[in-house]
């Protein structure tokens, strides 16, 4: 049996999306017992949202939320019912780390923000995060993580430099800020269980994202130049970019920085003497001939497949990759001897492919399990860490604060 | 042992020891935020990372790299060449005070000098060792020569970004490496709990594709597990069957994305052309057709080329009257849309909210004879706030202090080993 870096944790997880939940996914993965609390009246948005598990759309086949929250228990539970509050209290009282991702209102119209509970719980660590915090003349801003990332400045550096910027893929904020945030949870962890002291982490996801162009402001500060979008160009290297491969939009990408790179890619594309020619004998010439140059590349390219170009070039010294599209992931060798893409056995009856962390522990290995369908615990929690006798739930069931499948919203 | 009786930061009784390059940089950062003892180890006349700019004021100088600045505050600074023996042996002595042990040297490098986490564990087995990689530490594709643009296309990212009718794109701001480092502090995170509660250290093999994998945000991932669909770039255009509109647009100065047409059964989207409309209204700027439309009926799946033109028109022309802090400070703000303005660097330091909760800090550089403006807090802590107690090092800052003050070195053992580039 594995050991469990988390074990005897116990976590409350009010959720909505990523920022809040998926640090607890951190903890439930690595062995912590994580209660995910919903309720079928108000699903949020990662449990209606295509891609659906055997593309059947229902709020327990929604694979984003699946990839999201594994290793958690699922709770349906009203909040809007005195005695939904009551379950949802118990639960406070028994946890040490409790996460919402949701408007700055809503927690403190149930009762349920941090004044309310430290009162209760003086040593429990309990992270809010918004968009742009809990304080200040924005603190009630809506939005997501590709709204922030355009904030943050990140998405005016993708494109190309006669057209529009393009924005990066996805809600590109939310993954480095749950890194941050699970970080900023478990210092405070390590500080309770020297001081046993808790604490409020007011995480805005804005003031995290900024990290991730920190040398902008400098550049700006400093020198009052704005950094831009460059296509795929960079300073440091030529060629640097994507080249078309044989078949229908196949790409490999590459990049060759030093002299010595530059007389390995000409070996292998099998033309050394072009590592001679003056149009290219030097970086600066390669430079100012990059237009030329990346249609060389390119003529050699697409005469070869993406792996066979790889092969040449990672045989020959050159950092390159294929340009992986999905299917590609799925089909990467180094993805399986690293068990990327967890087959967990879903409440549906499906194998679903959870991701892994892209750390592997050498003494704690992960324990991931899939992640619940609604309420797939309420027994488990409300019986076994509450300690509910089972007429108490029936009735909290026939009451409707238990909720089920018919208390979702109507179409 | 740790020093437990320091409680004034979130980490602060620990050590840590960084030996990356660029690519890891973050990880130490963020941990030093955090309020770690972070000591970042060099070789001899000073890291590379140090060659990357922008620089300040132009002056390319490997103490005035604006990224080392910024990727490095709030850690201490040591020159040690590992690849002597000399160099192997201060390496070990430093390990033995050491909380964690960050690295990202190619796989099997560190092995070759007898300094891999085997060897680091025997003399101090409560170590937290972080290997930070391309691909991880084994696997088919573990000796991969690779560069930070081609790990962006291995996790799939570059797959999926630019329009279709060009090459795909990464950022032009390298952030594989960010991404892996951020990861790797998360991994860094479980093993150090573990760590302290039993006393035993582990190592933590970061693979950067994985890390990369993640910013997918597993849609795609889903599209292709569940639907078998294999999602493609798009680029900024809506393309629907029965008409193509644009996705983003071009208003006063600059640009934005979202926001244009959308409805249906998103919440959120109906909220925003509900909010847009009105703003629009209150300008006289809405044509009777967008006041009167019920976006809840959107459907861009049923939408002709006719009616998306003529509803996007009014809604283009009034978006260029507007400055992107306007479109979020008065659309995204106070009339709820979701509207993602482009923000550059300029806009980002005139928030007005990142001002009102005090975001920003100035560290003093006394060499330069100013002091600059970093990025604050990434989280704002109730019983112990994030502090910012130094610039990045200088070249070799540090080493008097340490190599002297804490290995008991001598002036003179001090001058030999420096002779001899060890430090």
């Amino acid at each position: 049996m594995a050991k469990k870096a988390f074990e005897g944790i116990k976590c409350l997880d009010f959720g909505w999306i990523g920022v809040g939940p998926v640090p607890l996914r951190l903890m439930g993965d690595h062995g912590a017992t994580v209660v995910r609390l919903e309720s079928h009246t108000a699903p949020e948005t990662a449990r209606n949202s295509r891609p659906y598990i055997g593309n059947t759309a229902h709020v327990d086949r929604a694979y984003w939320f699946a990839d999201w929250n594994s290793s958690k228990l699922g709770l349906s539970i009203d909040l809007s019912k005195p005695r939904g509050k009551e379950i949802a209290w118990k639960l406070i009282r028994w946890a040490d780390i409790i996460t919402e991702g949701m408007t700055t209102k809503t927690m403190r119209n149930w009762g349920m923000d941090y004044e309310s509970v430290r009162k209760v719980r003086p040593d429990i660590i309990y992270l809010s995060t918004t968009v742009k915090g809990q304080t200040g003349p924005h603190h009630s801003a809506a939005g997501h993580g590709t709204l922030i990332a355009a904030l943050a400045g990140i998405s005016s550096l993708v494109g190309w430099p006669d057209r529009y910027p393009l924005s990066q893929w996805g809600a590109y904020t939310d993954m480095p800020n749950w890194r941050l945030a699970s970080a900023a949870i478990l210092a405070a962890l390590d500080y309770r269980r020297r001081t046993g002291k808790g604490q409020f982490i007011d995480y805005s996801q804005f003031e995290g994202a900024l990290h991730l162009v920190a040398p902008t402001f400098l550049e700006y500060a400093v020198n009052g130049r704005l950094m831009e979008r460059n296509g795929n160009r960079w300073a440091y290297a030529v060629p640097h970019g994507a080249f078309p491969c044989q078949g229908d939009n196949r790409w490999v990408a590459l990049s060759v920085g030093t002299d010595k790179e530059w007389h390995s890619l000409c070996q292998a594309m099998g033309d050394p003497a072009l590592a001679q020619d003056s149009r290219f004998a030097t970086f600066m010439a390669r430079k100012r001939h990059e237009d030329e140059l990346e249609r060389i590349v390119a003529g050699w390219t697409k005469q070869h497949t993406t792996d066979e170009v790889v092969a040449s070039l990672q045989t020959a010294g050159v950092a390159s990759s294929v340009v992986e599209s999905v299917k590609d992931l799925f089909e990467d060798d180094q993805l399986q001897h690293r068990r990327h893409f967890r087959w967990l056995l879903h409440a549906t009856g499906e194998k679903v492919p959870h991701e892994a962390w892209g750390f592997q522990l050498s003494k704690t290995p992960d324990t991931m399990f899939a992640a619940p369908a609604m309420g797939q615990h309420n027994e488990y929690v409300l019986k076994e860490i509450l300690g509910y006798a089972d007429e108490d739930i029936a009735q909290l069931l026939m009451d409707k604060v238990v909720t089920t499948e018919d208390d979702l919203p109507k179409a | 042992m740790p020093d437990y009786s320091r409680t004034d930061t979130l980490l602060g009784p620990y050590r840590v020891l960084d030996l990356t390059s660029e690519l890891g940089l973050m990880c130490g950062k963020m941990l030093g935020d955090l309020g770690a003892d972070v000591i970042k180890l060099e070789r001899p006349g000073g890291d590379p990372a140090r060659n990357r700019g922008p620089f300040y004021k132009d002056q390319v100088h490997p103490e005035k790299s604006l990224f080392w600045f910024a990727h490095n505050v709030n850690k201490r600074g040591l020159t040690l060449n590992i690849r002597c023996a000399d160099g192997q042996e201060l390496l070990k002595r430093l390990v033995t005070t050491a909380d964690f042990l960050i690295e990202s040297y190619a796989p099997g490098f560190l092995e070759s000098l007898g300094l891999d986490y085997e060897d680091l564990s025997q003399i101090n087995p409560r170590l937290v060792m972080v290997s930070i990689t391309p691909f991880g530490r084994t696997g088919p594709k573990a000796r991969h020569k690779m560069s930070e643009l081609t790990m962006w296309a291995s996790g799939g990212e570059m797959y999926l970004t630019g329009d279709p009718d060009r090459a795909p794109l990464w950022i032009s701001l390298p952030q594989a490496g960010l991404q892996g480092s951020l990861e790797a502090l998360a991994g860094a995170m479980v093993a150090h709990w573990h760590r302290e509660n039993t006393g035993e250290g582990q190592h933590v093999d970061v693979s950067i594709q994985e890390a990369v994998i993640w910013q997918l945000m597993g849609t795609p991932i889903g599209l292709w597990a569940c639907h078998g669909e294999n999602q493609q770039r798009r680029g900024t255009m809506q393309v629907q069957p029965k008409a193509t509109y644009p996705g983003a647009g071009q208003c006063k100065d600059g640009f934005f994305t979202g926001g244009i047409l959308g409805g249906g059964a998103s919440l959120h989207t109906v909220r925003t052309q509900q909010g847009l409309v009105s703003w629009m209204d209150a300008e006289g700027r809405a044509t009777p057709e967008l006041k009167g439309y019920d976006w809840r009926r959107f459907d861009g799946r049923s939408v002709t080329q006719e009616e998306a033109d003529r509803l996007a028109k009014p809604i283009l022309d009034f978006y260029k009257t507007k400055t992107v802090r306007q479109i979020h400070e008065e659309g995204v703000v106070q009339r709820r849309m979701t509207t993602a303005a482009f923000y550059t660097a300029k806009d980002v330091l005139a928030d007005p909210q990142l001002q009102a909760r005090d975001y920003w800090v100035k560290l003093e550089h006394p060499e330069l004879g100013e002091s600059l403006t970093y990025p604050g807090a990434y989280a704002k802590m109730s019983e112990t706030p994030l502090k910012f107690r130094r610039r990045a090092p200088l070249i070799g800052e540090h080493n008097d202090e340490l190599y002297r003050g804490e290995l008991g070195l001598s002036a003179s053992e001090l001058a030999l080993l420096k002779g001899r580039r060890v430090i």
